[in-house]
C-alpha cells in the first residue's frame, strides 16, 4: 500500500491550525501515491480531536491515548508504531516545536530520509520536496530518492482541510514502556506580560537587526514616540537584551494586527512575518531591495534607516 | 563531567547573490559559527565555570579544513578540546540528511560518553533543525528541544522550552541528555585575545569515517539536491523613491492618511 500517515498537532486542550493543513497534504499526497489518508492524533482528548480531524478525504482517525499534554517519548513511540502497523508510504508531520520535538526520532527508528520544514511537494515518479535555505534567501528542490519518507511541514503554506468525512475512528494502542519516558511536562507560562501589550496596538513601530547597536534604539523610541505608536522588535533585539521579551512580534513572539506596522531595519524572516502579516497596512524601510519584507508590505523606502528614521521624526514632532 | 556540544560552521549568503546551478559561488559567501551553536557552546562554558567538579567541555564538528577557524574560535570561548569528522564521501554529498549528521555525531559521542549533549536548535544554512533529536535518539538518551531556560540538578535538567505564541513549557528531563539551544538563552561571550591565543595550542582531533568505524556507504544517502533558486519576488509593495527627505514625506503621507499622529 501507498498509504499516507499525518499526524495531528495539539496543544492545552486545542488542535492547531498546522492539523488541517497536514490533512490537506496528506489528501494531495495520498491521491498522488495511489493510496489511504490516515490520520493520528496522540495524547489530549482523542476523542473530540478525531471527530473534528474527519475532514473531507480523510479514511481513517487513529487516536492514541497517551496522557493530558504533549509528551515526545509518548508520541514518537506511537508514531512509530502506527508506521510499523500500517506501513505508509509517507509519514507526515508538523514543522512546529513540538513537531520537531518528536519527528527526528521517528525517522530514526524507521530508518527513513527525513525532510524538514517544506514549503511544496511534488510527486510524480518519486518525491520533490521544497524548501528554504540561509533564512529564506535560498529555495532548494530536493528529490527523495527513496520510500518511505519522512517529512515535516511548514505551517501556513497549504490550506485547511475542511467538510465533513466518514473517516472511521480506530483507536490504537501503543504500549509505551515506562522505563523510556524521560521527559515530563511540569506547565506552561506565557511570557511577555509587562507594562504594554502590543497585540492590542493601533500603531506598531516594529525595529530589527539593521539598528545595529543598542544605543541607536533611542532613535527608534523618538520615532514611536513622535508617532504616538508603540514599540515592537523582531526576535535578535530581543535575544540581545535590549528590549523585554513582551516587545517580540513573531511565531514565537507576540501576533500583532495593528492599523499600521512600520519594520525598520527587519528582514522578514517567516518567524516574524508569522507575527504581523494580519496588520491592515505594513511598511517597510529597509536598505536591502530584497529583504523578504517588502514580499509582503503595502509600502516601501529601500534605503538607510539612519537617513529615513530622523527625517520621519521632523515631520511628526 | 563531560559536554559535548556540536558546533558547524555555516554560510552567510551576501545581500547581493548569484546562484550557478546547484551553488552559490564562494564569492557570496561568509563563514561563521552558526549563531544557535554559539548559544549552546556559551551554555556549555557556564556550566563548567558555574559547577565545582571539573568539567571537561569537547566540541564536535562535521566540516572541512576550512572549519577549524571557526572551532577555534569555539576553544578561545571556553571549549578545552575539538573533534573535526571529514572524508571524501562527506564532502561529496550535496544533501545531508539530518540523520545521516546525527549518525556521525553519534559515533563521536559514543567514544566521548558524556553526561550531556548541547546541540543548536538548527543551523541557519540548512535548517532542518533535527540534528539535535536524531541524535539523542541514537544514542537512547533523553533529550529536550527549543530551549531557551537549562537548570542541571541531580540527575535532571529542568528546562523551559519555547513553544510558538508566547508560551513556554516547563520540563524536566533526564540525565543524560541532549537539549538543542535556542538563540535568547544567554549572552555568548567574545573571544577575548587570551583566549584566542591559547586555542591555538587545544587539542583539534581530526577523524575519517572509517576512524570512527562508520562504514562511507552511510553517507551515500537518499536526498539529491535538484534545483536551487532565488525565491520570486512576490512584491506588489509601492516603493518611494527618492532622497531621505522626499521618500520621508511621501510617508508621512502614507501614515496620516491612516490616522498616525491625528490629535
Amino acid at each position: 500500500m501507498s498509504d499516507v500517515l499525518v499526524v495531528a498537532d495539539h496543544r492545552r486542550g486545542e488542535l492547531r491550525p498546522v492539523s488541517y493543513e497536514l490533512l490537506t497534504v496528506g489528501r494531495e499526497l495520498a491521491d498522488a501515491m495511489g493510496g489511504d489518508l490516515r490520520a493520528a492524533v496522540v495524547g489530549g482528548d482523542v476523542e473530540r480531536f478525531a471527530e473534528k480531524l474527519d475532514c473531507e478525504g480523510v479514511d481513517a482517525v487513529h487516536t492514541v491515548a497517551g496522557g493530558e499534554e504533549f509528551n515526545h517519548d509518548v508520541t514518537a513511540a506511537a508514531v512509530t508504531a502506527l508506521a510499523d502497523a500500517f506501513d505508509p508510504a509517507a509519514v507526515v508531520m508538523p514543522n512546529s516545536v513540538n513537531g520537531l520535538d518528536y519527528a527526528p526520532a521517528v525517522a530514526t527508528r524507521l530508518s527513513l530520509p527525513l525532510v524538514t520544514d517544506a514549503v511544496a511537494l511534488d510527486y510524480e515518479d518519486g518525491l520533490t520536496v521544497t524548501r528554504e535555505m540561509y533564512g529564506s534567501k535560498v529555495e532548494t528542490v530536493i528529490d527523495v530518492t527513496s520510500e518511505p519518507v519522512a517529512l515535516t511541514i511548514r505551517g501556513g503554506e497549504w490550506p485547511a482541510a475542511e467538510g465533513v468525512g466518514d473517516a472511521a475512528v480506530e483507536p490504537f494502542d501503543v504500549d509505551v514502556d515506562e522505563s523510556s519516558i524521560r521527559s515530563t511536562v511540569r506547565g506552561f507560562e506565557e511570557v511577555g506580560a509587562g507594562d504594554v501589550d502590543i497585540s492590542e496596538a493601533e500603531f506598531v513601530v516594529s525595529v530589527g537587526r539593521g539598528i545595529e547597536e543598542e544605543e541607536n534604539l533611542d532613535l527608534i523610541e523618538e520615532l514611536a514616540e513622535a508617532l504616538d505608536a508603540t514599540l515592537a522588535a523582531s526576535r535578535p533585539i530581543v535575544d540581545n537584551g535590549w528590549l523585554p521579551k513582551n516587545r517580540q512580534v513573531g511565531q514565537s513572539g507576540k501576533v500583532v494586527t495593528p492599523k499600521v506596522y512600520l519594520a525598520i531595519g527587519i528582514s522578514g524572516a517567516v518567524q516574524h512575518v508569522a507575527g504581523m502579516k494580519g496588520a491592515d497596512t505594513i511598511i517597510a524601510i529597509n536598505t536591502d531591495p530584497d529583504a523578504p519584507i517588502f514580499d509582503i508590505a503595502d509600502y516601501g523606502i529601500v534605503d538607510d534607516l539612519f537617513d529615513v528614521v530622523p527625517e520621519l521624526i521632523e515631520r511628526f514632532d | 563531567m563531560k559536554i559535548l556540544v556540536t558546533v558547524k560552521e555555516v554560510a552567510e549568503v551576501a545581500d547581493d547573490f548569484e546562484i550557478e546551478g546547484l551553488s552559490i559561488p564562494e564569492t557570496y559567501l561568509e563563514y561563521d559559527l552558526n549563531e544557535w551553536d554559539d548559544y549552546a557552546v556559551e551554555a556549555a562554558v557556564r556550566i563548567a565555570e558555574d559547577r565545582d567538579e571539573d568539567v571537561e567541555v569537547v566540541a564536535v564538528t562535521i566540516g572541512p579544513e576550512r572549519s577549524e577557524e571557526t572551532v577555534r574560535m569555539a576553544l578561545a570561548k571556553g571549549v578545552d578540546r575539538a573533534v573535526r569528522v571529514w572524508d571524501d564521501a562527506l564532502a561529496e554529498a550535496d544533501v545531508l540528511d539530518p540523520t545521516t549528521t546525527a549518525r556521525v555525531l553519534a559515533a563521536v559521542a559514543e567514544a566521548e560518553d558524556p553526561d550531556l549533549v548541547l546541540s543548536g536548535v538548527q543551523a541557519a544554512d540548512t535548517g532542518f533543525g533535527a540534528t539535535g533529536v536524531a541524535l539523542a535518539d541514537l544514542l537512547d538518551m533523553g533529550w529536550a528541544a527549543v530551549v531557551n531556560d537549562l537548570e542541571l540538578t541531580d540527575g535532571e535538567a529542568s528546562v523551559r522550552r519555547e513553544l510558538e505564541g508566547g508560551v513556554e513549557e516547563l520540563t524536566t528531563v533526564d540525565l543524560p541528555a541532549v537539549l538543542t539551544i535556542q538563540t535568547g538563552i544567554n549572552e555568548p561571550r567574545y573571544a577575548s585575545l587570551r583566549g584566542i591565543r591559547r586555542a591555538q595550542r587545544k587539542e583539534l582531533a581530526v577523524h575519517t569515517l572509517a576512524d570512527l568505524d562508520l562504514d562511507p556507504g552511510l553517507v551515500d544517502d537518499d536526498l539529491t539536491l535538484a534545483g536551487m533558486s532565488k525565491p520570486e519576488s512576490e512584491s506588489d509593495a509601492t516603493v518611494f523613491e527618492g532622497s531621505a527627505e522626499e521618500t520621508a514625506a511621501e510617508l508621512e503621507t502614507v501614515l496620516r492618511d491612516a490616522g498616525v499622529g491625528a490629535e
